[in-house]
């Protein structure tokens, strides 16, 4: 806040006026806006008592949303444990010193960085059947290519921390005798870890939200099971749900998404007021927006 | 190569590729603006602007772009009887850039507020000083520094966009996303050779641009 009100004086009479009308004039068009889209929603009977009152039952909890919810989370937390582990393999991969583990490395990190979620999903759940001959889950459809695409954003946000930490650091692990992979895992790796712990919980969030695409491929989470199932179900009993259900849905994702932000800006503060990790800040410029809260990813 | 060879897949292809190329562009342009009006906002002396540009942000950018598509065929099209094009492609296409160029702006806005945090404090005093207004001094000294800054930021939001742009295909726009689905459906003996083509094609267009806006952060950085 403090590095914002630079940027203009505190308002004299001239501005204050100024300011009131700003407000004034934005905020009536403001509500305008939102009053014109309330009515044309009131039109088409979309507030309607009638169409709410579902969410009043707990079976439209119990049998829809939850377990949509939990699906999302199971395969959010299954695609983080991996992804981690992907992103923590490749990156030392392509910082280490032998050209035939970082060169294929580095062309794996890049290829599935440029490669679309949808595209992965739907080669792993259409194609790779055509190779196995057998069907794939759609639920490992989706966390692979979740695993994939986030690990090796991961892996480029670690390789960036593990380049951040002072080089003083590496030379001083050689002084007292350690090798180069205990260096990498005593010295290197825990505080480029923290460095890039805001960075690494907003792709959290980015992979949080990317598991919505299981619902192309019918896995049923929480915009499969709360929106489509649950819409279908009440139309079958003469019921119109879906925009009341896709507005639910939407909220889910704003809390959950949101907590995650949050905690991701308590973590940027809390090792920025600490000042022990070492900055990542303008050594690394493309991973550092990430740092922001931004979660580029996916975005 | 034989599936690529038949004229009727090839045209697929690039049909496919040629609505992404589209929807980027379009997209590209309207987040852009959208996202530097957000960000102005978001650092004005009014209140009602910093709170509108606070809720879009927190609004749009902790929402599934899967499901913000699906509120512009929905809520938009659906309920609000929204109608952009005769042609059911072409509507579908400006829905999907409404949802992207929304969704985008979003992360423009907040690209361009750290990238207005990285501008010394003193800069913004000194042009307070010398007596500019608030618009001049966003416009003459912060936002000139603030935009070298968020060079490289800004590419991997836009590579993103392109890369998102293939989730417009859930609402049934061919894009080459689904065009790739078809493929596989209907040759399953090439599966390989038709993925190895789609996820190049991204590749080679995406990895090259990322290396460029690396290059141009690093030319344009501002030297402190």
């Amino acid at each position: 806040m403090s590095e914002q009100a630079v940027l203009y004086d505190h308002p004299g009479p001239r501005a204050r006026v100024r300011n009131r009308v700003l407000t004034v004039v934005f905020g009536v068009a403001l509500l305008a806006l939102l009053w014109w889209i309330y009515s044309r929603f009131d039109a088409k009977g979309q507030w309607e008592g009638s169409l709410w009152k579902p969410f009043l039952r707990a079976g439209t909890w119990t049998d829809f949303i939850l377990p949509g919810l939990w699906n999302t989370l199971k395969a959010a937390a299954t695609g983080m444990v991996l992804a981690l582990a992907f992103g923590l393999i490749f990156a030392v991969g392509r910082l280490s010193n032998h050209w035939w583990i970082s060169v294929p490395a580095g062309v794996v990190v890049e290829f599935f960085r440029a490669v679309p979620l949808l595209l992965m999903i739907f080669f792993i759940f259409y194609g790779v059947p055509f190779l196995i001959d057998g069907p794939v889950e759609a639920f490992w459809a989706v966390v692979i290519g979740l695993t994939l695409y986030n690990g090796s954003v991961l892996a480029e946000a670690f390789r960036a921390g593990i380049r951040a930490v002072p080089s003083g650091q590496t030379e001083a692990g050689y002084a007292v005798g350690l090798r180069k992979g205990q260096i990498m895992q005593h010295i290197l790796l825990p505080q480029a870890a923290r460095a890039m712990l805001p960075v690494i919980v907003s792709q959290l969030v980015v992979l949080l939200k990317d598991t919505a695409l299981g619902y192309i491929v019918a896995y049923p989470e929480l915009i499969q099971r709360g929106i489509n199932e649950l819409a279908a179900n009440d139309l079958a009993q003469g019921g119109n749900i879906l925009i009341p259900a896709a507005i639910v849905v939407a909220l889910i994702y704003i809390v959950i998404n949101s907590l995650l932000t949050l905690l991701a800006g308590w973590l940027e503060r809390r090792t920025k007021r600490r000042g022990k990790a070492p900055r990542a800040e303008g050594a690394v410029p493309v991973i550092v927006d990430d740092g922001s809260g931004t979660g580029l990813g996916t975005l | 190569m034989h599936v690529f060879q038949e004229s009727a897949n090839f045209d697929l292809y690039v049909s496919g590729f040629w609505w992404i190329l589209r929807l980027t562009l379009v997209s590209t342009v309207f987040a852009l603006v959208i996202g530097v009006i957000l960000a102005a906002m978001r650092v004005s002396p009014v209140p009602v602007l910093r709170g509108f540009g606070t809720a879009w942000v927190n609004i749009f950018r902790n929402t599934p772009l899967t499901l913000i598509i699906f509120f512009c065929l929905f809520g938009l099209s659906y309920v609000l009887g929204l109608k952009l094009s005769d042609d059911l492609n072409l509507n579908i296409f400006w829905l999907g850039v409404i949802g992207l160029s929304a969704y985008t702006a979003a992360f423009v806005c907040e690209a361009f507020r750290s990238g207005i945090n990285t501008v010394p404090a003193g800069q913004a005093e000194a042009a307070r000083a010398i007596g500019l207004t608030f618009f001049q001094t966003l416009r003459i000294v912060v936002l000139p520094q603030a935009g070298r800054a968020v060079i490289a930021p800004l590419g991997s939001v836009f590579i993103a966009l392109a890369k998102n742009s293939t989730i417009v295909g859930t609402i049934g726009l061919m894009e080459s996303s689904n065009v790739m689905k078809e493929l596989i459906n209907a040759n399953g003996d090439a599966v390989i050779e038709i993925f190895v083509v789609f996820a190049g094609t991204f590749v080679l267009f995406l990895v090259p641009i990322g290396y460029l806006f690396g290059w141009l952060a690093n030319r344009f950085a501002v030297r402190r």
